[in-house]
């Protein structure tokens, strides 16, 4: 595979202006540029190296590591992760100087609420896209349910789910 | 009257920021919450549902926003990048090992298995913080209808985000300038 890492690094810049409301709203635009037009993986690897982010310690957002690491190993991983934090970090460090003078300022409150909405249907987006991602049986649709039902009633780990379905994958009914 | 809370030293910021790093499975913000709230004192609730706020608001990785606006407020542009750094490193280097072993195991049945397993629960563990954000949603029609068009933008037409945004954005920024003007009204 020969991509550059300047590409992999813009890409990412890009990517991380993107993120409203955080990483886990990037998956179906991730997924459009790693799988659908450029063909770097398929799309059931994009699930797995999702799924290998989600088992590690550490913030969803690493999932770009391991795309950059598939795509030029390990250099390619750190581009990756300094392009998707380094320019949003940038704009947090600069407007966090500015913000507190916007505190009763009604824009500021009709941005928080006007961009609510907007991360939340990101987010249910991105999880229907990644259950379709791995392209499964009705039987893995029917443990990404439960799963969502399990994790939204309770305050379990999220560990002990992915250490079920691990366990649940190993008896082979996932196909 | 605001109780005084300890100024953490740049090595507390690595270290804090560090542990949340290595314990967040699956979500770190509620990690992050209990180090700087309840364990070590450095911001009380309120504060730290302001910084979350910011960073939630911003675009990118709201955990890393987070430890960005948390680094500067005590010690400037050192902070910033301590703290961020702190976060991010040993859970980069362990998901460098895991993808390692992924390139060379990752044709073995067993572990093919356990990825169909987890790939199949991970999903729903983004649908749940879907649901738990809409739960604390301020329902209307508006937010009802925005939150429905950018899912069917996103899974379902599967449009690019950047023209889902230049879209939702206006729409929906504009509705909520509204939606305060009219709160704001005797």
């Amino acid at each position: 595979m020969n991509v550059s890492l300047t590409r992999i690094f813009l890409l990412h810049c890009m990517f991380s202006l993107m993120a409203v409301g955080g990483a886990n709203v990037l998956l179906p635009e991730l997924h459009r540029h790693v799988v659908d037009m450029n063909g770097w993986m398929s799309s059931n690897e994009f699930a797995s190296l999702y799924a290998i982010a989600q088992a590690a310690p550490g913030p969803n957002v690493l999932i770009v590591s391991l795309i950059g690491w598939k795509l030029r190993g390990i250099p390619g991983a750190l581009v990756a992760t300094i392009g998707m934090c380094g320019p949003s970090s940038i704009l947090t460090y600069g407007i966090s100087l500015l913000w507190d003078r916007f505190k009763t300022s009604p824009w500021r409150r009709a941005i928080e609420q006007g961009l609510a909405p907007i991360t939340i249907g990101l987010v249910l987006g991105s999880g229907t896209l990644l259950a379709r991602a791995a392209d499964l049986s009705w039987v893995s649709y029917g443990v990404t349910a439960v799963a969502a039902i399990v994790a939204y009633r309770s305050r379990f780990n999220p560990l002990w789910l992915l250490a079920a379905g691990a366990a649940l994958g190993l008896t082979g009914l996932l196909g | 009257m605001e109780t005084p809370r300890p100024t953490p030293s740049l090595h507390e910021l690595f270290t804090g920021f560090f542990m949340v790093g290595l314990q967040g499975f699956g979500g770190v913000l509620p990690i992050a919450r209990r180090m700087m709230v309840e364990d070590r004192q450095w911001l009380d609730d309120k504060q730290f549902t302001e910084v979350l706020g910011l960073g939630q608001l911003l675009p990118g990785p709201n955990i890393v926003n987070v430890s960005i606006v948390v680094g500067k407020r005590f010690h400037g542009l050192t902070g910033a990048l301590t703290a961020s750094f702190a976060l991010l490193s040993a859970p980069l280097v362990i998901l460098l090992i895991l993808a390692t072993l992924y390139g060379r195991y990752g044709q073995l049945a067993v572990v093919r298995h356990m990825l169909t397993g987890v790939s199949a629960v991970a999903p729903g563990l983004v649908l749940a913080m879907g649901a738990r954000l809409g739960a604390r949603l301020d329902r209307r029609v508006w937010t009802g209808l925005l939150v429905l068009g950018t899912f069917l933008a996103i899974a379902i037409w599967r449009l690019p985000l950047l023209h889902v945004l230049a879209v939702c954005i206006p729409v929906g920024v504009g509705l909520g300038y509204l939606n305060v003007r009219r709160s704001d009204k005797p």
